[in-house]
């Protein structure tokens, strides 16, 4: 339909009330393919809602969210996950009881196209072992893989969560603070993970370590008060006077 | 590089445990097959046939419950229709001259369960957790009020009759005999036991698993949950009809006690007294909860009472259910722990058997006040109207209570002790 | 006819107002604490119960403070010392702790008080006609218990506007997540809440006792009723249990009275046609079919409306 599909993700005048409160307004972002982006803004800004607005955990009030040129806006989450689009959560989202490896086995059934298969052996399906064992490995997990999900320290249950995430093979992945409450080696490890992770896929990233942010991203977007105000490249945003007052003046008080 | 070497150590350990696992069910088999032949009494056989009956239906519960997370209070609709489907079936069979020996039969009985699934199923899982539980209880009762307006299918108080022996002969077996009957029932549950074990194995079964951990969760890596309890709710609902089939063909009818919210009651009980995480868990609940009820209700007028206080009792202390009991002893005997506990279990059985005894007796008191007989525990005899029998009750009950808590502490730090060491040892997480 | 409506309606509006004695408790405890009491209905019958028992021993006026006051203990205790201990096995564990305890009270109660409806009298001083309209004696007792029921529902909206208790439920009602943050007297604000809602159910089932059955089955019945409307109104929504209440009353009261089937209304069907589901369907009476009447508008809101008529929440 939409001629420019060079987007990723195209987010066109979106808004979100909840009753008479505008928590988004004119909401406008645009992440091109390939890209690795990150939304910053403080406290309140609208970050995690925007993130839920992109992948149908709340339908926006108004506006219009566009995957790779395709309409996703209205559409029910696993609609648009199963159109590419991954995202991790900012407060771990496990599989509590299962497995480290049933949780990540569990987000690779779909992409590998078992779906709700009830005459196949789980167990016995190569292509869904492979990709298990291959993403266990990548999060480094592999000797955790029989250990519940609920029991692991909550550093490992980040990495787990990093790791559903990017089962499915999505190509547009979105990172919910994916760093939050980790100590400064977990942190630069985890970097190093997304960093390879996410190698030639498009990664839209929500982060309040700045380090991580101005080491990791191609481009930046400020959020402020539920509206963007500048989008740039980290250069640009460190530069930016109305990002200084806005945001990281906050901080260098 | 030790994680690697672990991993493989264990993927080698895979066709050990695979073996196993073949010796496990062909045990179960061998024990079905010679069970008969060892207690061959009239009463045992039907007893056998019960509680296999119960076990296909427990399971099917724990579809819904343990795999999935769905609370049902209305799983014996399905149970009911499937009991009603064939029992028509039957009749049909002989009245038309079909071709159809009995042993088929269940499956007509798990395709009632599952029609009636099919229909509802959509609308009940919309929504999960309690919305569903009130949705399940209010079906029940919806179906088992129907069930007396509509008598042409269901016969109205007296229920549908059947003769299972004017079905073809297989194999030149009439299931006349009870024996006949029990390998009936012995051959769907192995079948229906090794076909739900199986669902659990697959893509939909673990995707149910999450569904049940996080549903909010699974929508983000492409399933509808939705979808996934509505699946699971129509193989609950069949397996559950293969069970009333089974009921079905062991009493020769089908009423409307089948569908009723007391049969529904019961499946839970045995499901949840036995342990939803385990597979084995509702086998050893319904084995259990079967065997009591038949033997309670010869014994007392307040057997239910029992399975209330039972039931309750492990909701408050032991949510895994029995199963969830014996497991967790695994990582211990991996271990080389668990003598360090078994000492203190040995302390705590005197106190804990008394407030039990108490318990019992208190109950009993209360139940014969009114006549009946004496009060028979351990070949004592107590007499229910008589102040000593209620000080005996009291002083068990308090005295227990206040021991039994003491040396139930003590088992929890000898727990803890020999925990600590089975986790340093890398046997438990 | 018109007597029919007028009577039906009284009828219906009285029963309603008993379903909302017991709805708004249950749905005020499910708001706070998450927890579906399935005993609920348990606590309304030992009050039917208890009313009866203390009745006998020392009059109805003294049974009808105490009986609730004693169900109210049961309930508090019940909170303390079962459902706190369970809360951290989840919901799940919640709702079937109070479905054994639903299961135990029944057995108990029927082991005291045998499986028989009992004689529980309507008391001496209410025991005469009302009003007499179209020839049809409208019983004082069933105005006591309307004028109960309203005084109560009154009572309780000047509790919910008015206090500070009052405050919290509100906060609770509308923002459940929010009651978490109550601080270090959360724990006496559950067992007050769950003890006032039981007291209620229980003062609902010693006025309701005389008038209705009083029989070891009664909560059986009327449970699952009562998971009827407060999913018909929508959880944890105190206005659509009302209004829930109110319906169910209503429509189940007419359905009773109203004796017609499609056979009576058109002429039996074709004789030759033999017993089949439709001859069934067309012979049954609407009141044969007033048991299932809640039930069918349950399967239709779901349908429908799957949050309920006012419901805003998820689960």
């Amino acid at each position: 339909m939409s001629g420019a599909v060079s987007a990723a993700i195209e987010v066109r005048a979106v808004e979100k009330r909840f009753g008479n409160v505008g928590i988004i307004r004119d909401l406008n972002l645009s992440v091109a393919k390939g890209e690795r982006h990150a939304i910053i803004g403080p406290n309140g800004a609208g970050k995690s809602t925007t993130f839920n607005l992109i992948s149908g955990h709340i339908a926006p009030t108004s506006g219009e969210v566009r995957l790779n040129g395709d309409l996703i806006s209205g559409l029910r989450p696993f609609e648009i996950n199963r159109r590419g689009l991954s995202r991790s959560f900012q407060v771990t989202n496990v599989f509590a009881r299962m497995t480290v490896w049933e949780n990540v086995r569990c987000a690779v059934l779909w992409a590998t196209g078992h779906r709700y298969a009830f005459w196949k052996n789980v167990d016995s399906l190569p292509e869904v072992r492979e990709r298990t064992a291959q993403i266990l490995d990548d999060i480094h997990l592999t000797h955790r893989r029989d250990v519940p999900a609920g029991l692991l320290t909550y550093a490992e249950q980040r990495e787990l969560e990093i790791g559903i995430t990017i089962a499915s093979g999505a190509t547009v992945v979105m990172l919910d603070e994916p760093t939050a409450g980790m100590s400064h080696a977990e942190t630069d490890r985890a970097v190093a993970l997304i960093r390879r992770l996410t190698e030639g896929k498009t990664l839209v990233i929500v982060e309040h370590d700045m380090s991580v942010v101005f080491g990791l991203a191609d481009r930046i977007s400020v959020l402020v008060y539920g509206h963007i105000i500048t989008s740039g490249t980290p250069e640009e945003i460190r530069r930016d006077p109305k990002v200084k007052e806005a945001y990281l003046g906050e901080e260098a008080h | 590089m030790t994680t690697a070497a672990t991993s493989t150590s264990k993927m080698a350990a895979e066709p050990a445990g695979g073996l196993r696992f073949y010796g496990v069910w062909l045990l179960g088999i061998l024990v079905l097959i010679v069970l008969p032949m060892i207690f061959s009494s009239g009463g045992s056989l039907t007893s056998f046939s019960l509680i296999g009956i119960a076990i296909v239906f427990a399971l099917s519960y724990n579809i819904l419950l343990g795999q999935t997370g769905l609370l049902s209070f209305g799983h014996a609709v399905h149970y009911g229709l499937g009991g009603f489907a064939a029992c028509h079936m039957m009749n049909a069979v002989v009245s038309h001259g079909w071709p159809i020996p009995l042993p088929f039969i269940p499956l007509f009985g798990g395709l009632g369960g599952l029609a009636f699934a099919v229909i509802i199923g959509w609308v009940m899982t919309k929504r999960a957790g309690t919305v569903f539980a009130m949705i399940s209880l209010g079906i029940g009762e919806l179906v088992a009020s129907s069930s007396l307006i509509l008598r042409s299918v269901f016969g109205g108080e007296s229920g549908i009759t059947t003769d299972r022996t004017a079905l073809p002969k297989m194999l030149g077996w009439s299931f006349g005999p009870q024996l006949q009957v029990y390998y009936l029932i012995a051959f769907w549950l192995v079948l229906s036991a090794i076909a739900m074990y199986a669902l659990t194995r697959t893509p939909l079964g673990r995707i149910c698993n999450a569904v049940r951990d996080n549903p909010e969760r699974v929508q983000f890596i492409g399933y509808d949950p939705h979808v996934v309890r509505y699946i699971a709710f129509c193989f609950a609902g069949f397996f559950a009809g293969i069970a009333g089939g089974l009921a079905a063909i062991n009493f020769e009818i089908a009423n409307s006690a089948y569908l009723g919210a007391i049969q529904s009651g019961l499946v839970l009980f045995s499901t949840f007294i036995g342990g939803t995480a385990f597979f084995f868990g509702p086998i050893l609940g319904a084995i259990l909860v079967t065997y009591l009820q038949l033997g309670l209700t010869n014994l007392t007028t307040a057997w239910q009472l029992y399975f209330g206080i039972i039931f309750i009792g492990i909701v408050m202390y032991s949510p895994g259910g029995i199963a969830g009991l014996l497991m967790m002893h695994r990582p211990l005997i991996r271990a080389g722990t668990l003598w360090t506990v078994i000492p203190s279990y040995l302390v705590a059985v005197v106190p804990t058997v008394a407030l039990a005894c108490g318990v019992i007796l208190a109950i009993e008191t209360v139940a014969r006040f009114s006549g009946g007989d004496p009060i028979n525990l351990f070949g004592i005899a107590f007499i229910a109207t008589s102040p000593v029998t209620w000080l005996t009750a009291a002083i068990l009950v308090v005295g227990g209570f206040f021991v039994a808590r003491l040396a139930w502490r003590r088992i929890a730090e000898a727990w803890d002790k020999a925990a600590t060491v089975a986790r340093d040892r890398g046997y438990l997480a | 006819m018109l007597e029919l409506i007028v009577i039906s309606t009284l009828n219906g509006v009285l029963f309603g107002m008993l379903l909302f004695l017991l709805s708004s408790g249950l749905t005020v405890i499910f708001s706070m604490m998450g927890v579906l009491n399935f005993a609920h209905a348990s606590f309304y019958m030992l009050g039917a119960f208890f009313g009866f028992q203390l009745t006998k021993w020392i009059g109805f006026w003294p049974a009808l403070v105490l009986a609730p006051l004693l169900v109210g203990a049961i309930g508090m205790a019940v909170e303390r010392y079962g459902l706190r201990n369970t809360h951290k096995h989840g919901h799940v564990a919640e709702l079937l702790l109070t479905f054994g305890l639903a299961f135990a009270i029944e057995e108990i109660v029927s082991m005291i008080w045998g499986k028989s409806p009992l004689d529980y009298r309507v008391p001496a001083l209410l025991d005469f006609p009302a009003f007499t309209i179209f020839s049809t004696n409208y019983p004082a007792y069933k105005i006591f218990m309307l004028a109960v029921s309203v005084i109560i529902f009154v009572a309780l909206l000047i509790v919910l506007k008015r206090t500070r208790v009052g405050l919290i439920v509100q906060a609770a009602l509308t923002h459940p997540h929010m009651v978490g943050h109550l601080g270090h007297n959360v724990g006496r604000v559950f067992m007050a809440v769950f003890g006032v809602g039981s007291a209620l159910a229980a003062l609902a089932g010693v006025i309701a006792g005389p008038a209705l059955v009083t029989q070891s089955d009664m909560a059986a019945s009327l449970g699952p009723i009562l998971f009827v409307v407060i999913v018909f109104g929508g959880l944890g929504s105190l206005p659509g249990a009302f209004i829930a209440s109110l319906v169910i009353g209503l429509v189940q009261t007419f359905a009773v009275a109203l004796d017609g089937s499609l056979a009576s209304a058109f002429g039996p069907l074709d004789p030759s046609s033999g017993p089949s589901v439709l001859t069934d369907v067309w012979n049954v009476t609407i009141a044969q079919v007033a048991p299932i009447v809640p039930y069918v508008l349950l399967v239709l809101i779901l349908i429908v409306r799957p949050m309920g008529l006012m419901g805003t929440r998820e689960t």
